[in-house]
């Protein structure tokens, strides 16, 4: 109710051109997170630019959003109009929950933005650099004790990518999933674990503050605000990014996808959607097309092989 | 300059008429949506979230905050009227409020919440001011094991604390913790009993689970005893104001929840919930009325009422200190911050100095501007309970249903609620307690976790769990509770425990 009374006093606000298309975007999690931020950007860059004349947002929570992708596969087939927030979690999540529908149900159309991983000690760890912590790691994996998200989520993965690079046995490692960053934070904050990982954005206050010490980031080049080397530059063939992307419908005809596609382009290319990620301290990684589906297709194989050698896929 | 001036000079941006303006809209909006069950006060901050985008930082982010203790108060609204909890935190509050609320005494009940809610709103505002540096090092201390042990302590002082016969009691609270293992296991993201439909993978709803066992369930149960029963709701009997004795019962229990509910709340894996279940629970141990628990006793309304609120002004504590979310509200409040590019952590009350003491002081106006809210609004709310018995459940089961499809529009969902409903008829009509289940569904997947992850670290080493002096010292405390009334009942001493005994069997 409350939902559909602020989407209409949004459209009264912002009376967009009539000859837009209309959108109503899938976040397949609760308000809040990260696919509901970015959902909620895109309606409002998309109806301030004019990109579209009404855009509505809608949650549906559950399980690393396949629940959300199951829904949308099944009720949104052939409807240019609807489109659906998801990531890198959803391609863990789908494997590990044995997922009925997967990503080749819907239609990917470009990644939006992404992040690095971090992996970070407190401050009065005696561990200073990446390479200490995988020396300890060789010498017996489960004395190093992981805090991170939920278990095979994208944190797991590239632990279990990060052992596998530095000949560690990847069903060795101690991983301790957590609900919530903050649950996480606080058991690195409070030395209950050897080491967290997470998105570098939630490490990088602390390291500012002093607080943690951040040790590596996953990601092929170096991350903004952070001097901390990639695992790359430490020696190890990981290189892991926590993206964000949007799919399209199942079942869309060439033309369909192509405008679309090139709705997608135009809001990417818009100030407004550049400001926003200014503000949300969001890392422009826009990928599209043939390029976006080869890396989807890599990825998917990487993170099945690492679910597969961690054991949390059969 | 001293943490009193700091307080001062925030009151100034508080009083700000603006700002006043945006505390107002705030609470009001935090009220009704803590009426309203389905929507809470996270999904409505995350809905202002791009509205407030235009405004002054200052301004939404108090605006954030009303909303979120305003939230807190109208949770209990629904709760003690309709037996229809709007949020998990005030599920506790249902239990003796109906029952209050059925005897004509809604009012005081309504009261009773209210102020609780103010006073500890304002000890743990204040405290949030003076203590937060100090209260956040306590809540680093606890790891998995010092919560395991808080668990345990939970179990055990919140179950002696349910139901006349303890076999009934126990019964009930098996049936919430097997409800408790269903959907993905955390630690290792296995399904688990979800039979593999994709909506259970997530686990069961408590507040689904609470709304369809208190409210369906009853719904049911009144509807099965047709016109037969002469048990007649009163709306009003005796005052709607508070009673002196309603004052001399309600003030310990007020000031002993904001104790209990303020360093949970500031706990990273504390919440509102275990807040609460632990203030009934000691209210229920110290009242001199135990008699009266379960047939509305106005100390089991006063305490977890005041444990919520002081739990919400807890979870800004690390929020503010550390920059860790510890609910769902704080995760959007933090988003909010981020849109203004505030980063809250450790540097914040360095950095914006006059944003955070404007949010306390501005945290104290919402609590004030909420009891004045609310105290005339009971009278109108105890009206509700006029309407016709039939009418009213029927409106309690739209109410009922709205709110679940409302928070997750699925059929599943719904199919759930339906079914628990016939459980709770079913449990109403053989005399089992009800509240145990949803205790076993909060309390259990939190004890399983905090275990697993506590014998993950120490590689499968048991002594871990006792190798801290907070750890053991709560563990202890566990034990003794559980023990010490079991010596005594066996050797026959003390007249008093005895006499409890027998009245519990």
């Amino acid at each position: 109710m409350k939902h559909t009374l602020l989407s209409a006093l949004f459209v009264a606000a912002l009376a967009a051109p009539a000859f837009a298309t209309d959108y109503m975007i899938m976040a397949p999690a609760a308000p809040g997170g990260g696919w509901d931020s970015t959902a909620r950007s895109m309606q409002e860059v998309m109806q301030a630019e004019g990109i579209a004349g009404s855009v509505q947002v809608q949650n549906v929570p559950g399980a690393g959003g396949t629940v959300g992708l199951a829904q949308f596969a099944s009720t949104a087939a052939g409807d240019p109009s609807q489109l659906i927030v998801g990531g890198y979690v959803m391609v863990g999540a789908i494997l590990t929950n044995a997922s009925p529908v997967s990503l080749a149900d819907v239609t990917p159309i470009a990644r939006l933005t992404g992040e690095a991983e971090g992996i970070a000690v407190s401050a009065s760890s005696p561990i200073q650099t990446i390479g200490e912590l995988v020396e300890m790691m060789k010498a017996d994996p489960g004395s190093v004790s992981w805090a991170g998200g939920s278990a095979g989520g994208v944190d797991h993965i590239t632990v279990g990518l990060l052992a596998k690079a530095a000949g560690v046995d990847p069903t060795k490692i101690n991983y301790v999933a957590f609900s919530g960053g903050g649950e996480a934070l606080a058991a690195i904050l409070g030395n209950q674990v050897t080491v967290g990982i997470s998105g570098v954005g939630e490490f990088l206050p602390q390291v500012e503050a002093g607080t943690m010490r951040m040790l590596a980031v996953s990601t092929a080049d170096k991350w903004q605000g952070t001097d901390a080397p990639t695992l790359i530059e430490a020696g190890y063939d990981v290189n892991v990014q926590n993206w964000r992307m949007v799919a399209a419908a199942p079942g869309l005809s060439a033309e369909q996808k192509a405008a679309v596609s090139a709705d997608i382009d135009k809001l990417v290319n818009s100030a407004g959607w550049k400001s926003m990620l200014e503000t949300k301290g969001w890392a422009n990684t826009y990928l599209a097309g043939a390029d976006f589906d080869a890396q989807l297709a890599k990825d998917i194989e990487s993170t099945t092989v690492v679910l597969k050698d961690i054991g949390l896929v059969k | 300059m001293s943490t009193f001036d700091f307080l001062l000079q925030g009151l100034t941006v508080a009083l700000d008429p603006m700002i006043l303006f945006y505390a107002l809209i705030g609470v009001t909006l935090g009220t009704a949506v803590g009426v309203l069950p389905g929507i809470g006060p996270a999904l409505t901050v995350a809905l202002l979230l791009p509205v407030t985008y235009g405004l002054d930082p200052a301004g939404s982010l108090i605006m954030f905050a009303g909303i979120y203790y305003g939230g807190m108060y109208g949770g209990s609204t629904t709760s003690i009227l309709l037996n229809t909890p709007g949020e998990s935190a005030s599920i506790v509050t249902a239990l003796e409020g109906n029952k209050m609320a059925r005897a004509g005494r809604g009012g005081p009940a309504l009261a009773t919440a209210a102020i609780g809610s103010f006073v500890a709103g304002l000890i743990a505002t204040l405290a949030l001011a003076f203590l937060a540096p100090y209260v956040v090092k306590l809540a680093l201390v606890f790891g998995p094991r010092e919560y395991f042990a808080l668990m345990m302590l939970a179990f055990v002082t919140v179950s002696a604390a349910f139901g006349d016969s303890a076999m009934k009691g126990l019964t009930s609270l098996f049936v919430g913790l097997a409800l408790a293992l269903v959907g993905i296991d955390q630690l290792t993201g296995q399904a688990r009993l979800s039979f593999g439909v994709p909506e259970l993978l997530d686990g069961i709803e408590v507040t689904t689970l609470a709304v369809a066992l208190f409210a369906i369930g009853e719904a049911l149960f009144v509807a099965s005893q047709g016109n037969t029963v002469v048990e007649k709701i009163e709306a009003v009997k005796g005052s709607v104001w508070m009673s002196r004795s309603d004052w001399a019962r309600s003030w310990k229990p007020w000031l002993r929840g904001t104790l209990i509910g303020f360093p949970i709340g500031a706990m990273p894996a504390g919440g509102a919930e275990i807040g609460t279940l632990l203030s009934y629970a000691t209210e229920k141990r110290l009242s001199k009325h135990p008699e009266e628990f379960g047939h509305g006793a106005i100390e089991g309304v006063a305490g977890p009422e005041a444990a919520n609120n002081a739990s919400a002004a807890g979870t800004l504590v690390p929020l503010l200190t550390l920059g860790l979310p510890t609910s769902a509200t704080a995760a959007i409040m933090l988003a909010g911050f981020q849109q203004f590019g505030l980063q809250p952590g450790p540097l914040l009350f360095a950095t914006s100095p006059q944003l955070v003491w404007g949010l306390i002081s501005s945290l104290l106006v919402a609590n004030v501007m909420l009891l004045v809210l609310n105290l005339p609004l009971i009278r109108l709310w105890v009206k509700l309970l006029t309407i016709p018995r039939h009418w009213l459940y029927a409106g309690i089961l739209l109410f009922a249903t709205l709110g679940t499809i409302g928070m997750n529009p699925s059929p599943v969902e719904l199919g759930m609620l339906l079914l628990f409903g016939i459980m709770g008829f079913a449990m109403r009509l053989y005399c089992y307690p009800i509240a145990p289940v949803v205790v076993g569904l909060i309390l259990g997947p939190m004890a399983e976790q905090q275990l697993r992850r506590a014998l993950a670290i120490s590689q499968g080493d048991w002594t871990t769990l006792v190798a801290t002096p907070v750890a053991a010292g709560i563990l202890l405390l566990a034990t003794l509770a559980l023990v010490v009334p079991l010596i005594m009942r066996m050797r026959g001493k003390g007249a008093l425990l005895a006499q409890l005994a027998s009245e519990e069997d």
